[in-house]
């Protein structure tokens, strides 16, 4: 299958990089903006969970943590899909960057959940709660990614074998995510979300999507971030890069 | 061809006609191996391709695979296995009905054959190998320094069975120290 | 189909030429059965509740042990490239290799499953539904095993990475393969979670040989 020409701009090291140059601080500007309101919004103005109380303001940064892991599971596959297809470097280099994001942030998930869990269950550490069991098993599945990547010396063959397991890495967290809810329906263990979540007015929903935009501009702000210093690695001493660093201060 | 930061070879074109042979030489380490696995179709070249009759060599459809035999370094033989069944696996898989007694005996291995391979000796296992290369019924004859460790009676039947096939019509590209053995007219010599 | 069967047997009689090797899956799940009543207090109630669980991860466990032979071997004495460049479908090697390394290791590891789940008190009854489970997972696990082996072939060492790849990836089967046999203790129908079992290995069964054998591909270059 022949890509258009137009897409093959985007094979282009340099115009990617500048490309990501003038991206990065709308990116940046307006994700920042969003969730500097975003927080202050959800965490000091919006009204409380009338079951849970104040703890539940976690969920203006817990739930859009875990949606940004998953998200960038599925950057990471087709990235390396495509890359693997076409043979573009630059789609490969987009998965790598975004693996360790993505693992980050599933971390995140974990942490705060952990946060949320203390006082909704008295503990910590639920290991009941399917949400927790899922977002584990894609930090596992983040990790073996980027342990894998690790093992190779050959970057090129590092690229290609890990397209093979992003890929069916993606096949997979649809099942793994279905079994574990399956699991949790038997054991009727308490969640953190209720059942369709908690009734959420408007009051606290603005900030709840706000904080949804507000982190998806972040991870699209440290992707670029991150996918400049991953070309600059890649393409090493490059004219083109060269000219680059002697143009100012970077 | 890149392998890391390294750039073994650039700028390499050459085409192969039947009963023509083509001759790779260079130290150790000039990327013979890697060229020859890339003609086999086992990598990629960072840049250019590899043809044979019109198709890209990766892309071969299965069946025309049989008109392309590589031998590398190493032997292909399952140690646990006799001599008889690893060629008795290797007619299997390329759909040959040579007859593997004969063989065997044209290469003096007839006193082995039901020995297992990790019992013989570095020359007769090489000879084994070259007894799957004749039983492939190949076109194009890939050979990454096929007569090390073998002693002057072995080097003069790899020398033999070379020119037989050329004669017949194959190709073959072979990488060895010693071209002076394999010097045939009209052969192409690849320095790398 | 010819090549098919070649590849099968040939793996067959290289598997049996070694064949002390073939046990050593099966004493690490005994190994591992045995630890589990160490570490926890075996009162018969408590063993009958967690064996269930125990057996499934000990087999998991154990599949893992044996899976650097299925092509690494191969790898190492050149006969894996020489099957790729055959006038052989890659494909069907794979299916090939992966049978028959079910055949050798997974299907004695499930023969001694009846035998353990008697020690963890587990009733009679539940026995078929257990090894019936253990079987249907069996496609998708010598798959997804098949898949961490080729993943790691282009690797010098690749033992401690592959269970970091494959285990999260087996956690589906785990779920519905506990859930069979517990329904069934209990004296329900375990219907539904065996045929969520039958439903994976189908998947397995018709993409994992390619990915497999794509990742074979670029291991050996």
């Amino acid at each position: 299958m022949k890509l258009p020409r137009w897409f093959h701009q985007f094979g282009s090291p340099p115009y990617v990089y500048r490309l990501a140059d003038r991206l990065c601080p709308w990116l940046g500007g307006l994700g920042g903006a969003l969730l500097a309101v975003g927080a202050v919004w959800g965490l000091a103005f919006a009204p409380p969970d009338y079951q849970q109380g104040e703890s539940a303001r976690i969920i203006y940064i817990h739930p859009q943590t875990a949606y940004i892991g998953m998200m960038a599971y599925v950057v990471m596959a087709v990235a390396s899909a495509i890359g693997y297809v076409w043979r573009l470097k630059l789609a490969h280099a987009v998965a790598v960057s975004a693996a360790p994001i993505g693992a980050w942030f599933t971390f995140c998930a974990l942490f705060t959940g952990a946060v949320w869990g203390r006082p909704t269950w008295g503990t910590y550490w639920q290991w009941g709660d399917p949400r927790i069991m899922f977002e584990a098993l894609l930090l596992f599945l983040f990790l073996g990614y980027l342990a894998l990547r690790e093992a190779f010396d050959d970057r090129d063959k590092a690229d290609r074998v890990t397209a093979i397991l992003a890929v069916v890495g993606v096949v997979n967290i649809p099942i793994v995510h279905y079994s574990v809810e399956w699991w949790n329906s038997l054991h009727q263990t308490s969640t953190l979300l209720a059942e369709g979540g908690p009734a959420m007015t408007t009051d606290m929903l603005i900030p709840f999507l706000i904080m949804v935009a507000a982190f998806t501009l972040t991870f699209y702000w440290l992707l670029l971030r991150r996918l400049q210093a991953e070309i600059v690695e890649r393409e090493g001493d490059a004219r083109w890069i060269r000219e680059l660093v002697g143009e100012g201060a970077r | 061809m890149w392998r890391g930061e390294r750039c073994l070879f650039e700028q390499l074109h050459f085409e192969l006609e039947p009963a023509q042979l083509a001759l790779l030489i260079g130290p150790n380490g000039s990327g013979k191996t890697t060229l020859l696995r890339v003609l086999a179709g086992l990598g990629l070249p960072t840049s250019g391709s590899v043809t044979w009759n019109g198709l890209a060599v990766s892309e071969l459809a299965v069946e025309q695979r049989a008109e392309v035999a590589y031998r590398g370094h190493l032997e292909a033989l399952k140690r646990d296995l006799t001599v008889v069944e690893n060629l008795r696996f290797h007619a299997a898989l390329w759909r040959t009905d040579t007859n593997v007694e004969l063989i065997l005996e044209e290469l003096k291995l007839g006193s082995v054959a039901h020995m297992r391979a990790r019992y013989l000796s570095a020359g007769q296992r090489r000879r084994v190998a070259l007894a799957m290369l004749k039983m492939s019924g190949a076109k194009l004859w890939l050979l990454d320094e096929p007569t090390t460790n073998l002693d002057a009676e072995g080097r003069a039947l790899v020398v033999d069975w070379t020119r037989r096939h050329l004669a017949e019509g194959g190709l073959a590209v072979i990488a060895t120290h010693q071209p002076d053995e394999f010097a045939a007219r009209g052969a192409l010599m690849i320095e790398l | 189909m010819g090549a098919f069967n070649a590849v099968f047997s040939r793996d067959l009689r290289v598997a049996f030429r070694r064949w002390s090797e073939l046990a050593h899956p099966l004493i690490f799940f005994s190994i591992v059965v045995t630890l589990f009543p160490l570490a926890l207090s075996p009162t018969a109630a408590q063993l009958r509740e967690v064996g269930v669980g125990v057996l499934w991860v000990a087999t998991l466990l154990s599949s893992l042990l044996a899976l650097d032979g299925l092509f690494r071997g191969d790898a190492e004495d050149g006969t894996l490239e020489q099957l790729l460049l055959s006038p052989v479908s890659t494909t069907v090697a794979v299916y090939a290799k992966v049978t028959a390394h079910a055949l050798v290791t997974l299907v004695p590891l499930i023969c001694l499953v009846p035998l353990s789940a008697y020690t963890f008190n587990i009733p009679a009854a539940a026995l078929p539904t257990l090894v019936l489970a253990l079987l249907l997972a069996t496609p998708t696990l010598t798959v997804l095993v098949g898949l961490g082996a080729a993943l790691t072939v282009g690797l010098r060492r690749g033992g401690s990475i592959v269970g970091l790849l494959v285990l999260p990836l087996t956690s589906p089967l785990l779920i519905f393969g506990t859930r069979a046999t517990d329904l069934s203790m209990n004296g329900e129908p375990a219907a539904a979670p065996l045929f969520l079992l039958a439903a994976l290995a189908v998947l397995a069964v018709s993409l994992g040989p390619l990915a497999i054998a794509a990742a074979v591909k670029v291991g050996i270059e």
